[in-house]
């Protein structure tokens, strides 16, 4: 009961708050509905019993993308309406066609596949961040590493595009010598 | 209707995932595809922690990590790419990307 209720509730906010970031014409409103949409989707896994992973979300979907989506948009005009794009009907048509099968597909997969077993099934009595824990550093230990590379492969490519021109402070330069910069780079 | 099962979760996922794909298809401005983008992963992880969660096994889990984890890099090389190209051209509009047309 108190499972349906809450099932309902956040699925119904999560649908809310998604469609507006796909549907609304102002950046910084899609940037607010998402974040609350992260937010609304972690309930989902802790309804599932996947604690940790919902902390997860919680950390890196609201904490650490969206705040570096929020600092990316101070390089952008964001105040402008987002112009939207015109695509071609066939286009349209195949995608929704993609969905309409992918939605067929989930209807059917636990029909087809009520035969299977756990790969790794959960041990009675162990928590669910003590059995990650025991998963992640015995059976996936390889990708999880691999993760890790990625993400500080990411983090130095983050910086280095981003950085760029970054050696000289705005915040320590004086008036003047910011204008006659900009100036030198409008006759150049 | 009361008892939720694994279905209303999958139907759920997919519900979102075509949110998603909207977005995907009607949006001009890269930021905003971004956007959509992460709506995507996330509907693929609600479904992956569904099935986690119903059978019992903890591999979906695993495997919605690692959906993080990328999600993460590829938020941070993208919006590094989206800002060079930002500080270059003054736009991030998709149609403005057509320099490799021939």
């Amino acid at each position: 009961m108190f499972e349906a209720i809450a099932f309902y509730t956040f699925a119904i906010l999560t649908i809310v708050m998604f469609t507006i970031t796909v549907l609304t014409r102002h950046a910084l409103y899609a940037l607010s509905a998402l974040a609350a949409g992260m937010i609304f989707i972690s309930a989902f896994f802790f309804l599932l019993g996947a604690d940790f992973l919902g902390a997860i979300q919680i950390i890196v979907y609201t904490g650490a993308v969206m705040s570096l989506y929020a600092f990316g948009m101070m390089f952008f005009d964001t105040t402008r309406d987002v112009i939207e794009k015109r695509t071609s009907p066939q286009l349209v048509f195949g995608l929704s066609g993609l969905a309409a099968l992918t939605l067929v597909a989930m209807f059917t997969a636990p029909i087809v596949s009520s035969n299977i077993t756990a790969f790794y099934p959960a041990i009675e009595g162990v928590g669910n961040s003590q059995m990650v824990g025991m998963v992640l550093f015995t059976k996936y230990l390889i990708p999880f590493e691999v993760a890790a590379v990625m993400l500080l492969v990411a983090m130095i490519a983050g910086i280095i595009l981003a950085g760029k021109k970054m050696d000289q402070s705005l915040t320590l330069m004086k008036e003047e010598e910011i204008k006659r910069q900009l100036n030198e780079k409008a006759e150049a | 209707m009361m008892e939720i099962t694994l279905q209303h979760y999958l139907i759920l996922s997919t519900v979102l995932f075509a949110i998603g794909l909207v977005g995907v298809m009607r949006r001009k401005n890269l930021l905003m595809l971004f956007f959509a983008t992460e709506i995507l992963l996330n509907a693929v992880n609600v479904a992956f922690a569904a099935i986690s969660s119903y059978y019992g096994d903890l591999t979906g889990q695993m495997f919605a990590f690692f959906v993080i984890a990328i999600a993460a890099s590829e938020v941070a090389v993208g919006l590094g790419l989206l800002v060079v190209w930002y500080k270059r051209t003054g736009k991030i509009d998709l149609d403005t990307m057509t320099s490799m047309k021939g």
